[in-house]
């Protein structure tokens, strides 16, 4: 018999019965439904997570040093914690950095492998003031290597040049964004101005060379208010006008050569700090890359997506239950039915293949319903965590495969009941 | 004339081996000839209704030899007497019994479609079907918009769809008031004498029996009496 007709007869019997069909397609509708917006959410995390990592730059290998008592943290997700030292009780001391000697000798030591040592020192927030008119800043000073990987779209002006970090000149690339506040938007006023930049107390002058577009960073869904401080970059060397002393860091990001195999070098890197730091009860040196984090993330956020799917999977499971179940009270309902199509000539595999098909039917509709909630589920709460959605297409395809494969396994025993049937029994059913 | 039906010495045994072991026909031999309009009357419990079921080969005998058209029925497995039902013979219950939320054209199909005719042939020859029993304009209608009458008549609509060789029809008044059974029976005969149709007619109604070709009496599972009817009163 015609597989067509077998649909349409499913349909019919299905309308017949909308309130039934629906009771009985909700197990299925949860199932497929709560997978499908898992899935979303997760390839969505994991897409924008790790194409945010990428971009900053998946071979580059960062240092960054440690408190050796944040083992929860290490467990959670190595060398996340980087920059994150405020956690700790301990505050890294003088000690505790990673001085100019030690970053002199590691490239020296590694000079076929590193390519570039991107340093930032953060010197702190600070406040301009001119013309009556202000704007708040954070201050960054930078090595030539930092604007490698921390690509500035340039609106006006130029970058900083070699001399520029060699000699510590006092320039600095500001942002649009202040160009606004202060200079009313005109960036060709605003290059070569100088500005009188207050961190602490501390006044450092700088002339502006350069003026670069302000990237709104937009976490979960917020957006930094009007006001807020921007970066402003100024030479490394630079710093020395609001500090004294030599400069020590917590963090720097090492831009390997083209074919360096990055987790070899993460090695190198944290046996030669391990002299330094093996008589140091507090920090110790954790050397990672972005891709490593990236993998872990993902596995980490594949494990929540597998133990959710599990969960949908019994609920699928419990919903074909329920098919099964009403399978077998339309197969006794319709006995007269099915020993009339017997009488009048059809094969015991017609009629198994009838309600096979009814009760795929019954989870492919249920199943398509689920994916479009599941979806419509999976994107709102992406876009609430701030997060571009991208449901997976083999996600959705696997699950509408399995939903009907769950209609063909639960309905498999009613529709074998039905199909061997004594005509004369269901005929005179009443 | 060929014989259409050919049944010899059936016995139907019921509960086989158990205390309450039961038979219900005790050796029936019967001939139905091609185009004959044969009547089977008996009160209820005669057996005739497991006679019915043996003829339309819905069940088998315990013994005995079932030649339908030319054809051993005992040596078929169940799904060539699906073949056989679906080829051979069209049923008319007393209950109509069309399928439910099916319209009348799509019930009169059903026979075709188990057959595996294509769709455009299958729907021309229900529509034809429909004409013959003056029912077209109630086609798209479903069971539960129709009357007894013409439930009735969908029905036989039906049991003709596959050209059977006969036509084996259960108390089909049995529902009916006197003047719808009256059309119905008249469609029969219509059916018997233009169509040449072979038609087997199960009854209690001796009136009814009476205007077939030939009445077979039966009784506590045996043939008791044999005789001409007097045809279609005019």
């Amino acid at each position: 018999m015609l597989i067509i007709e077998n649909i349409i007869l499913a349909i019919n019997s299905l309308l017949s019965n909308k309130m039934r069909a629906l009771l009985t397609m909700l197990g299925i509708i949860i199932g497929i439904g709560s997978v499908i917006a898992i899935i979303t959410v997760g390839d969505s995390l994991t897409l924008s997570v790790s194409e945010n990592m990428q971009s900053m730059g998946a071979n580059d290998v960062y240092v960054t040093i440690n408190p050796r008592d944040s083992e929860v943290e290490n467990a959670s997700i190595e060398g996340a914690t980087y920059g994150t030292l405020e956690n700790s009780n301990v505050m890294p001391s003088d000690e505790d950095y990673i001085t100019n000697d030690m970053i002199r000798d590691l490239s020296n030591k590694f000079q076929d492998e590193i390519y570039a040592i991107n340093l930032q020192y953060s010197v702190g927030s600070g406040n301009i003031e001119l013309n009556n008119k202000n704007a708040n800043v954070s201050v960054y000073g930078v090595s030539a290597g930092y604007f490698i990987t921390n690509e500035l779209t340039i609106l006006g002006g130029h970058m900083f040049s070699q001399t520029d970090f060699e000699e510590g000149k006092n320039v600095t690339i500001v942002s649009d964004k202040l160009v606004e506040n202060i200079f009313d938007g005109d960036i060709n006023k605003a290059i070569g101005s100088e500005i009188q930049t207050n961190v602490n107390n501390k006044i450092g002058n700088f002339t502006i060379i350069g003026v670069y577009e302000n990237q709104d960073m937009y976490m979960m869904g917020m957006s930094m208010g009007t006001n807020s401080a921007t970066d402003m970059y100024i030479p490394l060397k630079s710093t020395t006008a609001f500090e004294s002393g030599e400069l020590k860091y917590e963090y720097m990001q090492i831009i390997t050569k083209v074919g360096v195999d990055s987790d070899k070098l993460v090695t190198k890197i944290t046996n030669y700090f391990e002299p330094y730091y093996s008589s140091n009860r507090n920090y110790e040196i954790r050397a990672f890359t972005m891709g490593s984090m990236v993998s872990m993330l993902t596995d980490m956020l594949s494990t929540i997506t597998l133990a959710i799917s599990i969960v949908a999977g019994i609920a699928l499971i419990v919903g074909g239950i329920g098919v099964m179940n009403i399978m077998l009270v339309s197969v006794t309902e319709r006995t007269r039915e099915i020993g009339t199509r017997k009488a009048l000539g059809a094969k015991n595999s017609s009629i198994r293949t009838q309600f096979i098909v009814e009760a795929m039917i019954i989870c492919l509709i249920g199943g398509v319903i689920g994916v479009i909630l599941g979806i419509g589920g999976g994107v709102l709460a992406s876009n609430l965590l701030g997060y571009p959605a991208k449901p997976s297409v083999s996600g959705i395809i696997i699950s509408l495969i399995f939903s009907m494969s769950i209609g063909v396994f639960f309905g498999y025993y009613p529709a074998n009941k039905a199909a061997k049937m004594n005509p004369i029994d269901a005929l005179r059913y009443e | 004339m060929n014989s259409i039906i050919k049944l010899e010495n059936i016995v139907k045994k019921f509960y086989i081996g158990q205390p309450n072991e039961l038979e219900i026909l005790h050796g029936i031999s019967l001939e139905v000839k091609d185009g004959e309009f044969v009547s089977i009357v008996g009160p209820s419990g005669s057996g005739k209704s497991t006679l019915m079921n043996m003829i339309g080969i819905l069940d088998r005998p315990t013994s005995g030899n079932y030649i339908l058209d030319g054809i051993n029925v005992g040596e078929a497995d169940e799904s060539e007497l699906s073949e056989i039902r679906n080829q051979k013979i069209g049923f008319v219950f007393q209950t109509y019994n069309l399928i439910p939320k099916t319209n009348a054209l799509k019930n009169v199909e059903l026979p075709m479609l188990y057959a595996g005719m294509e769709r455009s042939k299958r729907i021309k020859r229900a529509k034809e079907l429909l004409e013959l029993v003056e029912m077209s304009d109630r086609a798209k209608h479903l069971p539960e918009e129709l009357s007894g009458g013409q439930k009735q008549r969908v029905a036989i609509a039906r049991a003709m769809a596959n050209d059977p060789a006969i036509i084996l029809a259960d108390e089909p008044t049995g529902a009916l008031d006197s003047k719808t059974g009256r059309l119905v029976m008249d469609l029969f005969h219509k059916l018997n004498k233009e169509n040449k149709k072979t038609i087997v007619l199960i009854t209690h109604s001796n009136e009814l029996a009476s205007e077939t070709d030939r009445i077979i009496s039966i009784k506590d599972g045996v043939i008791i009496d044999e005789k001409s009817g007097e045809g279609k009163k005019c």
